[in-house]
């Protein structure tokens, strides 16, 4: 496939400032963005692909995104090469258009230099003298009040138990499924196994999570290599390949209608089995980003392997446990006991998924027939803006 | 980080200045005269959070700083006790003017708050820097 003629320029906007000393760059960059799209003549909520730079504050694309009110994105690039970023994403859009991903890709830049907004970013001053930053426009909003991923996530648990009816000991089962698979695993970082009692009693972190609801801190890392079926097949391992992905920020929208009960796996999710051409029943084994175990239990229900605010009794007695519930998970041990590198957990995800669907998990774990696996990851914070990233893979006979 | 098992009456926590940057600096110019603002965007009608001079919802750069009583209701807590300044409690309010902000929660107990709960604006002073909006019983 090339993207040749699969993609088209529709809009464009060079601002007219040469000197801004009176705006923010997150400003300059929802300026540039609203002039291209009129040049278009589309409008914000056309857009469903974000492309950025560095020069975008604050994290990632979500900054930005959150502080454009973009609220269809389910495609987004950071890809940083310097002044040519923005070229390079503009084949990134190609490519991503011609795939289907998306339809209408923003690619927009924009700084101060001369009003001493250097390299924009959290902490940085540069805001045109007298003290002002220049950096995440959420920034001064939000860092203050003492966020961290413990208490962020915690509120998305207390927000789940007082709607649903969650409870402390259903979020401790899925501690103890991990702790039944970390058990096998000579790197595990925790190898232990743990009861619902010992989770529940643990000390308490941030309301309603305790010690034993939290992730592992790890040092270490993880790779990943992704080639051609030609190449593959000249190979001399299992064939794994790619059927779907799908991939969105969940921001604050403004503040309106927060609801912290959910994650973006809600449109993650269905975009990865959509394109696979699989449903959730068809899974044989899931690797569910586990930071927490709120953020296994928002996700497995967002994914739609039950409904939603079932999750707490969908995870009970067992059900995430290998050979013993009906949704195997995270048989490496997962981030809650095994491993959870540099705080990023997402790679750890897709390197269990291989395992299993190529039958190399440990033999204790191994799922029987493991033809279709999913890896599916949440990135930043569950309640305050993160990136949901879903993977669907199949072993090919 | 140290931990903490103490379990104080009343939280609060000393908190850092916030970033202020030329989009925000009227809101905290007005936070240090104890007035909280939030924008409204004259185009759409509709109130949004964190203030921004472009409207979220409608993009207009119609958008103008309005006082707000500061009331509001706890849509989500979270008291964390790994903190080596005491426990200290993070949340959202939903605003009697409909956006949700994050804060924090002060002269409460950690036990005394719940989903639901009234509670009301106040100004905390900050290291060095401008006050910043946090809630308490209302």
């Amino acid at each position: 496939m090339s993207i040749k003629g699969k993609a088209y320029v529709a809009g464009v906007f060079e601002h007219p400032t040469r000197d801004a000393p009176d705006k923010t760059t997150a400003q300059l960059h929802a300026e540039c963005a609203r002039g291209a799209l009129d040049d278009a003549g589309l409008s914000f909520d056309d857009v469903d692909a974000y492309f950025c730079a560095g020069d975008a504050p604050g994290f990632g694309a979500m900054s930005m995104i959150d502080y454009m009110g973009l609220k269809n994105i389910r495609h987004m690039d950071t890809t940083e090469t310097g002044g040519s970023s923005y070229i390079v994403h503009l084949n990134h859009a190609a490519q991503a258009i011609a795939e289907g991903k998306c339809q209408v890709a923003l690619i927009t830049l924009a700084g101060r230099p001369r009003n001493g907004g250097g390299r924009p970013g959290p902490g940085r001053g540069g805001g045109g003298g007298g003290g002002l930053s220049d950096g995440a426009p959420e920034q001064g909003f939000e860092s203050v009040y003492g966020g961290s991923t413990h208490n962020t996530y915690g509120m998305c648990a207390m927000r789940h138990m007082y709607e649903y009816g969650t409870t402390s000991e259903q979020l401790a089962w899925i501690k103890v499924a991990a702790s039944h698979h970390a058990q096998w695993n000579e790197h595990a970082f925790l190898k232990n196994v743990v009861t619902v009692e010992e989770v529940v009693n643990s000390r308490m972190i941030a309301d309603p999570l305790h010690l034993l609801d939290c992730c592992v801190v790890t040092d270490g890392g993880g790779a990943v290599v992704v080639t051609t079926p030609e190449i593959a097949r000249s190979l001399k391992r299992p064939l794994v390949r790619v059927l779907g992905a799908g991939e969105a920020p969940k921001v604050q929208q403004g503040g309106r209608g927060l609801d912290l009960t959910y994650s973006g796996a809600v449109w993650s999710g269905p975009k990865a089995f959509e394109e696979a051409g699989v449903t959730p029943a068809d899974i044989k084994y899931a690797s569910i980003y586990d930071s927490f175990t709120i953020t296994v239990l928002m996700q497995i229900e967002d994914l739609g392997f039950c409904r939603k605010g079932e999750g707490g009794k969908f995870v009970a007695d067992g059900n995430l446990i290998s050979g013993v519930g009906k949704l195997p998970f995270n048989t490496d041990g997962g981030g809650l006991c095994n491993n959870h590198p540099t705080n990023r957990g997402g790679i750890t995800k897709i390197i269990e998924a291989v395992r299993q669907a190529r039958g190399e998990a440990h033999p204790k774990v191994q799922v029987p027939n493991c033809d279709l696996v999913i890896a599916h990851g949440t990135g930043g914070s569950l309640g305050v803006r993160h990136g949901s990233a879903t993977v669907i893979m199949e072993r090919e006979a | 980080m140290s931990d903490t098992t103490e379990r104080p009456a009343l939280m609060s926590r000393p908190l850092p200045a916030p970033a202020v940057t030329l989009e925000s600096k009227p809101f905290f110019d007005a936070a240090a005269e104890g007035r909280f603002l939030i924008k409204r965007c004259q185009a759409c009608g509709e109130a949004h959070w964190y203030p921004r001079t472009i409207c979220p919802f409608c993009h207009s750069d119609r958008t103008v700083w309005e006082e707000s009583a500061g009331g509001g209701v706890i849509y989500t807590y979270s008291v964390m006790w790994r903190s080596p300044s005491g426990p200290y409690a993070i949340g959202y309010v939903t605003l009697d003017e409909g956006p949700a902000m994050l804060t924090n929660f002060v002269d409460v107990a950690p036990d005394g708050l719940s989903i639901g709960m009234r509670v009301k604006v106040k100004f905390q002073p900050t290291e060095g820097g401008a006050p910043v909006p946090v809630f308490a019983p209302a």
